[in-house]
């Protein structure tokens, strides 16, 4: 019997969804040790109206610290209260940065072990085990735990079912670490640039560090006009960093996760953390000069070459294409 | 103040293999190097310091790992720290990553740094999560994945991209922070100066050197067990094309999307 603790990350009013998605997976796991699923939030004054809604995923408890949102520190404080309090031997997390960081620190405070990236949990003699891709995702490792154990799941690795249910709400408080008071939020969830909107697209033409410079993302834009209809551009973290293109625009770990008839990647070499939001897109291709790219691993059609001299002229056949 | 800047050799598959114009032969070392990402955090280190708003008397550069993993190091003090620390011992073979953070924090608890920086992942896949075990066994705030960070205050403002957009967090010293490669353009190395890395102070020092309880590092002392790996389900392999003569190429684009009526 083992219980389970899942972090829910709380932003103006809702549950992340792949907070909800951890819950789910939570409650099935606990229910096959023989065990409990509860949630844990951390925020500034969330009801305990919208606190009971975890329930409906499958946490039976939910605790709940008041504590600023969008740092670390004060969860990795409350939820090592939690934990230690109730005798809890796991903790699960929906991926996403909080995730990675709270998971890494709560780990180290509780002497736990922890693994990262995890797709997929398994029971076994009432213990579980998780699943992690390694080496470019050409091998899955399982991890199995001593005593306690830190799960952190990759972006969109389990689905959020919602099933009916209201959980008990308790409040909870944790006495704050010392480093705690050191961090402090100025501000939260700028939207950077314009607002781009590609999640409702059936085409994606979306570019990264290989365009070379913002210009690039002009190339893009022609490209996705030939292609008419819904079609967006989206880009990488490592260009919406840059200031090459706007935050909303952006698919992977941080961003969007979108699946669109047609994903075109131009100039992305496919780290994981892009890969985890676009791989469900029904058709990939990808052109990049770089025959070693990862992206290549996972799209359907790929082209080694240079996009500056494919993208131009493939606009030309595509517009050619269509108004022929 | 003091900065300690956490580096790590990661195999090198990316880079183009090239010949030592020294010694006609294969240069080895491409195949090994400091992850890229750590050389952000060694320029921002160096950005801090040539800054002058802080007094930065030492930038030190703290690595763990085999031998060879001193070329790291060698190429950390080229890029401008000004010595360097090498945790290394056969007992720490095996850590995972939670091991792996108690012994750096170990080490770098003697040096008694204002600021640890580092890469924000690894290229061989401790993604985001290391900074976070050492600022807790540090007993330092941790802010990961930073790509603007100003001196302000007692500390720094910092930035980052989280889930729901850009999140700006001030952090006061001492802290661990981890950057983006948005963060900066890491400088090249001067000749001189990557000539000059091998004569910087290097100190080696093993688990006992730094009080590190060898029960808690290991493979034995690791909470983690990995094993038992397997193939996942594959993706069928896509097509390829090599690009020789474009406007073939961009025809056979064409026909591939045409096919699948996306156009």
């Amino acid at each position: 019997m083992a219980d389970i603790l899942i972090y829910a990350l709380h932003y103006e009013g809702a549950f992340n969804k792949n907070s909800l998605g951890a819950i789910t997976e939570g409650a099935r796991l606990a229910a096959e040790t023989g065990g409990q699923a509860h949630a844990v939030v951390v925020g500034e004054g969330v009801s305990d109206e919208l606190a009971a809604t975890l329930g409906d995923y499958g946490a039976v408890k939910v605790f709940k610290a008041e504590g600023p949102e969008g740092l670390a520190q004060p969860v990795i404080d409350v939820m090592a209260h939690v934990m230690t309090e109730n005798a809890i031997q796991y903790a699960l997390f929906g991926g996403g940065l909080l995730g990675f960081e709270i998971g890494a620190g709560l780990a180290a405070r509780l002497h736990a072990g922890v693994t990262m990236e995890v797709t997929g949990v398994l029971v076994e003699d009432g213990k579980l085990i998780a699943q992690r891709p390694i080496l470019g995702d050409s091998a899955i490792s399982q991890s199995r735990y001593k005593d306690k154990g830190i799960i952190i799941s990759r972006l969109n690795a389990f689905e959020a079912k919602a099933s009916g249910g209201s959980a008990e709400v308790v409040a909870v408080s944790a006495d704050p670490s010392p480093q705690a008071a050191q961090a402090s939020i100025v501000s939260r969830g700028e939207q950077r640039g314009a607002d781009v909107d590609i999640e409702g697209a059936g085409t994606l033409v979306a570019g990264g560090r290989g365009l070379g410079n913002a210009d690039g993302f002009e190339l893009l834009q022609a490209l996705a006009k030939a292609f008419g209809g819904s079609t967006a551009v989206a880009a990488t973290r490592a260009v919406v960093d840059a200031g090459w293109y706007p935050y909303a625009g952006q698919i992977g770990q941080t961003g969007k996760t979108v699946a669109p008839k047609l994903y075109l990647a131009a100039g992305i070499s496919g780290a994981i953390q892009h890969k985890v939001g676009m791989q469900a897109s029904e058709n990939i291709v990808a052109i990049n000069k770089d025959s070693n790219a990862p992206i290549f691993e996972f799209s359907d059609l790929g082209v080694v070459g240079d996009l500056n001299k494919i993208v131009p002229k493939l606009t030309e056949a595509i517009a050619a294409k269509r108004g022929a | 103040m003091k900065i300690c800047v956490l580096v790590k050799e990661v195999p090198d598959a990316a880079v183009t293999k090239r010949i030592d114009p020294s010694t006609g032969r294969m240069d080895r070392s491409g195949e090994r190097n400091l992850n890229p990402y750590d050389t952000h955090a060694i320029e921002a280190a160096m950005q801090l310091k040539e800054g002058g708003e802080l007094q930065i008397e030492e930038i030190v550069a703290v690595t763990m790992g085999p031998e060879s993993a001193v070329r790291a190091l060698h190429k950390a003090v080229s890029l401008g720290a000004d010595r360097s620390v090498h945790l290394t011992d056969p007992a720490l073979a095996g850590s995972d990553v939670a091991a792996t953070g108690y012994a750096l924090a170990s080490a770098i608890k003697s040096e008694s740094p204002d600021l640890v920086l580092l890469g924000q992942q690894s290229d061989d896949g401790e993604c985001y999560t290391i900074g976070a075990v050492v600022a807790e066994h540090l007993g330092m705030p941790s802010l990961t994945q930073v790509v603007r960070m100003d001196v302000e205050g007692e500390g720094v403002r910092c930035e980052r991209q989280a889930e729901y957009g850009y999140d700006t967090v001030q952090v006061a010293f001492p802290a661990v922070i981890s950057v983006g490669d948005a963060i900066n353009e890491p400088r090249y190395p001067s000749l001189k100066a990557i000539m000059g890395a091998k004569k910087k102070p290097l100190a080696t020092v093993a688990t006992g050197d730094v009080g590190i309880d060898a029960a808690m590092v290991g493979a034995d002392g690791s909470q983690v067990q990995c094993g038992e790996f397997k193939a996942p389900p594959q993706k069928a392999a896509g097509q390829i094309i090599e690009d020789d003569d474009t406007n073939e190429t961009v025809g056979k684009i064409v026909a591939w999307l045409d096919e699948r009526k996306l156009i």
